[in-house]
């Protein structure tokens, strides 16, 4: 492969497409809604274009700091969850026998060969109080239910009552760690199987047991992967609109939500670019954080 | 052309979040937009007759381009930077007003109207745009109370039930649309769906907040759905999402409240810049024939604002109260109007009642 820097022209040509799409699609919308966070709303809804700090002021009011900070912890719930879920499965598949891991991984990236919007409305389908998580629980304790009836205590359970699983902030995290998994369990994977197993055999080799040889060995070598993940679950998550718009309930309203209404019913865009910068400013935290951190425990690559 | 055949995706049944994904009906500028024998309309989903416009091509001789939009922001937001190519568009309300306001629809020329007069006089000086100087109606609905009738002891013809009652507690959804549920309640409390008070805006957040606790959700226009699948058991809703299901369970009825609720109206509107205007009045003339605006509402099941069509609407259609409501009700109802800086003051109460 030849050098960059000696064929200057070459990379030009191969970086373009990619620069020219970044350009337009990503740059010219980010300087247009950071232009409009300093603007004016009309009475009409109209975007009146002012150097005004306005918009910041209000975006930085307790209220929506209070939504933000609702997010935060949505977000970092989710987050924590993931990791539980996809660090032991991360590992399955990266000691799994050389012909698993392909198939394995597909099964993880399968769910995105469908659509965000039809997999949120599936969950719909499986957590409403006729859905079919209710509907086998109701199963299930009909037939306990009959069983005691058998050994004479009938009506001993009452008639089943469906638990109330959808329209709520539990339900939203539900359906956020569903959503976001991959995103965790593919870096950590990445990392995962690059990690040299020597290591791993010479702990236990050595006497420790495989609990510390988690804990003290293989935790740390994956913590590049796990930075990754995580990070990348808590911002998606952060950011997210769809799945608390579905699956909330009156208490569910994320920063994301808050955000598309300017855009939509409020007819407030000025406001709304502005809270969208707030929450960028907040994902810039914790990418700052990230780097911190990394630069701490060098070594960590991106 | 488009050829409309989902009868799952209907005006106001806007599928949640489809916005977010980009489900939108490409609206690029495109060759050919100004020819002389071509409309371009702009119109809701699933929202015309079947036969409408190949019948304007065989009297006219004019083609027509359609595309759709989901609600009025995305047409607000479309036509906002300078109209694209479209002839003709259909804004609710409050929108016409806005876009008279801001100088993005043109005022009409009645004379080139001829079937005008079949409009009902009912709907020729609607508060929004009197004397249909920028809109002529086409169709008309309400928000009232889409319920279970099997779970309600009494039918619930006040909107106290939904927003001052722990009666139904849990088993209740409300629109997530700050004006609509914010304007509902203004007008329980008597007052002006339009208000811009803000003691009386005030009230309204306080009452929501307190009821709260009882609302199971604020649903993105699916009531309909929470109703039939038996997840609430009361919702608020638009008229037509709630016909709808009411075709699939006999059990759901509908019910615009004692209070009065929301009557909405979309408007035929030519946009300012449009490339073919005679063409549009064209087609704004068609509509208004009488046999045409009925097969539209025949097909549409949502009430005309023609009332030289109403000899040819379905029978069964006029006598259901989910398409046309009691007079009563009616008479008691109010438009969304353009409020301008006010709606800041429903955008904070909405956030505050989300929030507490």
């Amino acid at each position: 492969m030849r050098d960059w820097r000696r064929d200057k022209l070459a990379f030009s040509v191969f970086a373009l497409p990619a620069t020219a799409w970044l350009v337009v699609f990503f740059t010219i919308p980010l300087v247009l809604i950071w232009v409009y966070s300093f603007a004016d709303r009309g009475p009409q809804g109209q975007v009146i274009v002012a150097l005004s700090l306005e918009n910041y002021q209000r975006a930085l009011e307790w209220i929506h700091l209070g939504i933000i900070w609702k997010s935060i912890w949505i977000a970092a719930i989710t987050t924590v969850l993931c990791l539980a879920l996809g660090f032991p499965l991360a590992m399955g598949i990266a000691f799994a026998p050389q012909r698993w891991k392909n198939p394995l991984l597909l099964l993880v990236i399968l769910p995105f060969w469908t659509n965000l919007l039809i997999r949120t409305y599936a969950w719909i389908a499986v957590l409403r109080t006729r859905g079919f998580l209710n509907s086998g629980l109701e199963w299930v304790y009909d037939r306990i239910d009959g069983a005691l009836g058998l050994i004479g205590l009938p009506d001993l359970l009452g008639p089943f009552q469906p638990l109330e699983l959808l329209y709520n902030t539990p339900a939203v995290i539900i359906g956020l760690v569903y959503v976001n998994l991959p995103f965790l369990v593919l870096p950590l994977y990445a990392t995962l199987e690059k990690l040299d197993k020597s290591y791993l055999e010479a702990s236990l080799d050595l006497g420790a047991s495989q609990w510390r040889t988690f804990v003290s060995v293989m935790t740390p070598l994956a913590l590049p992967g796990i930075v990754s993940g995580t990070l990348l679950v808590f911002i998606l998550s952060l950011g997210t609109y769809l799945t608390p718009d579905l699956l909330g309930g009156p208490d569910s309203e994320m920063i994301g939500n808050l955000i598309a209404r300017q855009f939509g019913a409020a007819r407030d865009w000025p406001f709304g670019s502005a809270l969208s910068f707030l929450l960028l400013y907040a994902v810039f935290l914790f990418l700052w954080l990230r780097a911190t951190v990394a630069t701490r425990s060098k070594g960590v690559g991106v | 052309m488009k050829r409309l055949t989902s009868r799952n995706f209907s005006r106001r049944r806007f599928l949640g979040g489809a916005a977010a994904i980009g489900v939108t009906v490409s609206a690029l500028p495109r060759k050919g937009w100004a020819q002389s024998k071509q409309v371009n309309v702009y119109n809701w989903d699933t929202y015309i007759g079947e036969t409408t416009l190949e019948t304007f091509t065989e009297n006219t001789g004019i083609e027509v381009q359609y595309d759709l939009y989901a609600n009025n922001e995305e047409l607000l937001a479309k036509l906002q930077a300078g109209n694209p190519g479209y002839d003709l568009i259909f804004p609710s309300d409050w929108a016409v007003e806005n876009m008279a306001l801001r100088n993005m629809i043109m005022p009409l020329d009645h004379s080139k109207l001829t079937n005008l007069d079949n409009i009902d006089p009912n709907f020729r000086n609607l508060s929004f745009d009197p004397g249909m100087a920028h809109s002529v109606p086409y169709m008309w609905g309400t928000m009232g109370i889409g319920y279970r009738a099997t779970a309600v002891d009494e039918t619930p013809d006040s909107w106290g039930v939904l927003l001052d009652s722990d009666k139904y507690s849990g088993r209740i959804a409300l629109l997530e649309d700050q004006r609509s549920v914010l304007g509902i309640a203004l007008k329980y409390l008597g007052y002006s769906m339009n208000s811009t008070n803000p003691d009386e805006i005030a009230e309204a957040r306080d009452l929501l907040i307190a009821q709260k606790r009882h609302i199971k959700a604020f649903a993105p226009d699916s009531g309909q759905d929470m109703l039939i699948a038996g997840d609430a058991d009361l919702v608020m809703e638009w008229n037509g999402d709630i016909m709808q299901v009411m075709t699939e369970d006999d059990e759901l009825s509908y019910i615009v409240p004692k209070e009065g609720g929301m009557v909405w109206t979309d408007n035929m509107c030519i946009p300012t810049g449009a490339p073919n205007v005679e063409n549009a009045y064209a087609f704004i003339d068609h509509i208004l024939d009488a046999e045409v605006n009925a097969e539209i509402a025949n097909t549409i099941q949502f009430a005309t604002a023609n009332k030289a069509a109403r000899q040819y609407i379905n029978e069964a259609d006029l006598k259901n109260p989910a398409i046309y409501p009691p007079d009563e009700a009616i008479a008691q109802s109010e438009s969304l109007k353009e409020i301008g800086d006010a709606l800041r003051l429903y955008s904070e109460a909405w956030t505050a009642v989300q929030a507490a």
